[in-house]
């Protein structure tokens, strides 16, 4: 089979899933304090109104600069952020607004995988008390299995067995991000959050936890929200991609469609500020002008429309909503 | 590359020959550049890529008489900078060539600018360092510095803090003060890896310009095969301390010789290509402290390895024209290689 079939089988046979996440209109605003009363300024509008879907077994990707509200999205679904609005509905269940007892039940299914391999580990706790945790935390466990499960685990991931008497200080960056994943795996999660889980590596380890992540979706069922800004990353992990900028999502289309043919301007623009490393492809390059605005302060209209090549009078006025305007393809642009 | 050809008949700008660099640990010193020698000509823009760890920093603080003191040094080999041995300049000597016929920019704009002097006065205090001229003079070079590298209202930023501009922002202002005295050699010690990618498109396409209309060398220290694709002429290829491979851009990409080079490549994901699964390099990069001392440095994550490797350390080896590198296979004096090459041990 070659990839072009096994993409294709891939993509048909995910259209029949169930919808896992879907998360609705979703705000995430951080008020903006000073003043002797921590009076509250405003607001920073780290995520304006999202709306998307993942179904079960798939990956969705989201790519933005930063400080475009990838991660804040992310930390929102697992609830280690407010939202300030809008619903996240897991499984069929508003997660929203539950706490407590019944958040934490929640969570159970949904893990994440961080970014800094070097500070999201514990460096007092030996590596199988760090995977045992979230065990621990849900389950009554007997130690000699608890033991070899998660001697398992670490096989699974790449790692030897004695890792689990050693400490995070011992392994490279990439061992790190595999104790990570398997942390995150412990709990044989549904849904896994990776936020930028391989922007701390060098090349050659970066591919193997790539590898090692695509090989645990097939192998346990896995769905993954993949956060990144490195969008090469992105098209290879994700079946489809989201496009953000400046906390709204301005492109959603299938892992193909967004490469071959990017509708937004931003989009654009960004596939094609990516120096390939092929001396062959000399490309035409849209560069462009000026920096993001600040979220706090963002732009009326088109969130884009202060660098946007092809902007009109109508963009400062009206925020264009996201619209599917091919099979599969969302964008929001008055263009289309 | 036809202008290069041709500009490489004169006298090379920069010549490194034998480097070594080592740092003290424990009392020892361990090499972390060991034996590196390379030209840069004339206006060129040459490329070092390579992993971390692999050296490419610690050769260019060499370059610059940057290393920590006390703790780096420079243990061997020549720096020639426009015919002069530099490696053994002084100190007050040193500061006479920095900033002015060499400079160089950081990675990290955030920390390299003094948050507590204002963008004018940083600039104006290189101007004023190396050439006889009023404040008042330096400060409108500034302003037109500024404006060179696409800053607007430069006449107000001057007068403003770092803390105040953008990352791309910075790296703007970086890259006016390392230029400010026209330098003919400029390192960039990975200039766009803090910043975003189409901030990156606009640093590039500064560099590039200011590279042509300043008729400066560069070089790029990077781990983006991307970026070296995008702007340099030739590409130097580092691992544990060592060039394993050196060639032109084109000649690079088209036709890695290099095992090292050639997983690098693959293990990238692309935009033009759909791959199921990325090459790996399997193990980790020996640790300084315990490098083999004969033999290949890559041997023991090579997938062509040979028994040899381990105990002929290869030489830079030309394997076609302005293509060197160092790997058994390729190499003439060990002409077993060429016949495993034949059999295939070549990598999948």
């Amino acid at each position: 089979m070659t990839t072009r079939d096994f993409v294709q089988e891939r993509i048909d046979s995910l259209e029949e899933r169930e919808v896992l996440l879907d998360v609705q209109n979703l705000k995430t605003y951080y008020p903006v304090t000073g003043g002797f009363f921590k009076r509250v300024l405003g607001h920073v509008k780290a995520v304006d109104d999202i709306s998307f879907t993942i179904r079960r077994g798939e990956t969705l990707g989201l790519v933005g600069e930063s400080g475009c509200g990838k991660s804040t999205t992310g930390r929102t679904i697992l609830r280690l952020a407010k939202p300030t609005d809008g619903k996240i509905l897991f499984n069929g269940k508003d997660i929203t607004k539950v706490s407590g007892k019944k958040l934490q039940q929640a969570r159970r299914d949904f893990q994440m995988v961080f970014q800094d391999p070097y500070a999201s580990l514990n460096p007092m706790q030996m590596v199988g008390d760090i995977i045992a945790e979230p065990i621990l935390n849900y389950e009554k466990r007997n130690k000699k299995e608890l033991e070899k499960e998660i001697k398992a685990l670490l096989t699974r991931v790449g790692l030897p067995e004695e890792a689990y008497y050693k400490y995070a200080h011992e392994f490279s960056g990439g061992q790190r991000q595999r104790i990570g994943i398997a942390r995150a795996l412990a709990l044989n999660p549904k849904l896994i959050i990776a936020d930028e889980p391989v922007s701390a590596l060098d090349v050659s380890v970066q591919s193997q936890v790539l590898n090692l992540l695509k090989e645990l979706q097939e192998e346990f069922d896995l769905t993954y929200l993949f956060i990144a800004h490195d969008l090469s990353v992105v098209k290879h992990m994700s079946d489809r991609i989201g496009v953000m900028y400046l906390g709204n999502l301005v492109e959603v289309a299938s892992n193909k469609d967004l490469y071959r043919e990017p509708l937004h301007p931003y989009t654009q623009a960004l596939i094609s500020a990516i120096p390939e490393p092929n001396t062959e492809i000399r490309k035409e390059r849209i560069v462009l002008q000026g920096d993001v605005p600040s979220p706090q302060n963002p732009p009326t209209g088109c969130p884009f429309h202060t660098r946007c090549p092809m902007a009109m009078e109508v963009c400062s006025q009206k925020k264009p909503p996201l619209k599917e305007v091919r099979p599969g393809h969302h964008v929001a642009c008055v263009l289309y | 590359m036809s202008a290069n050809n041709f500009t490489a008949k004169k006298a090379p700008i920069l010549q490194v020959k034998n480097l070594q660099t080592g740092f003290k640990i424990d009392g020892d010193y361990y090499n972390a550049v060991e034996g590196v020698s390379f030209d840069v000509d004339r206006k060129q823009i040459v490329g070092v890529v390579g992993e971390s760890g692999c050296g490419k920093s610690v050769m260019s603080l060499s370059i610059m008489q940057l290393l920590p003191q006390g703790i780096g040094k420079i243990r061997g080999g020549e720096i020639t900078f426009e015919g002069e041995n530099i490696s053994e300049f002084s100190d007050k000597k040193m500061n006479q060539i920095r900033g002015k016929d060499i400079s160089m920019i950081f990675q990290e704009p955030m920390t390299s600018l003094n948050p507590v002097f204002t963008i004018g006065y940083q600039i104006e205090e290189v101007i004023l360092n190396h050439e006889k001229i009023s404040k008042k003079e330096a400060r409108l070079r500034s302003v037109a510095l500024l404006k060179s590298v696409g800053i607007p209202r430069a006449e107000k930023i001057v007068e403003e803090y770092p803390h105040q501009l953008s990352g791309g922002m910075r790296q703007r202002v970086m890259i006016a003060m390392a230029i400010a005295c026209q330098p003919k050699l400029l390192i960039a010690d990975e200039p766009t890896t803090a910043l975003d990618v189409t901030v990156q498109a606009q640093i590039l396409e500064l560099l590039k310009g200011i590279q042509e209309s300043n008729d400066m060398a560069i070089i790029l220290i990077t781990h983006d095969l991307g970026v070296v694709a995008e702007i340099c002429d030739e590409v130097i290829v580092m691992y544990a301390g060592k060039i394993v491979e050196r060639a032109s851009v084109d000649e690079l990409f088209n036709n890695p010789k290099h095992p090292y080079t050639d997983l690098l490549m693959k293990a990238i994901p692309k935009m033009t290509e759909d791959v199921e699964k990325l090459a790996t390099i399997e193990g980790l990069v020996p640790s300084v402290i315990n490098m083999p001392q004969v033999g290949c440095r890559f041997a023991n994550r090579c997938p062509a390895a040979m028994p040899e490797c381990l105990t002929v350390t290869p030489m830079l080896n030309d394997v076609a024209s302005n293509h060197q590198t160092a790997c058994l296979l390729y190499d003439s004096s060990w002409p077993e290689g060429e016949t495993r090459q034949r059999e295939g041990a070549t990598i999948q």
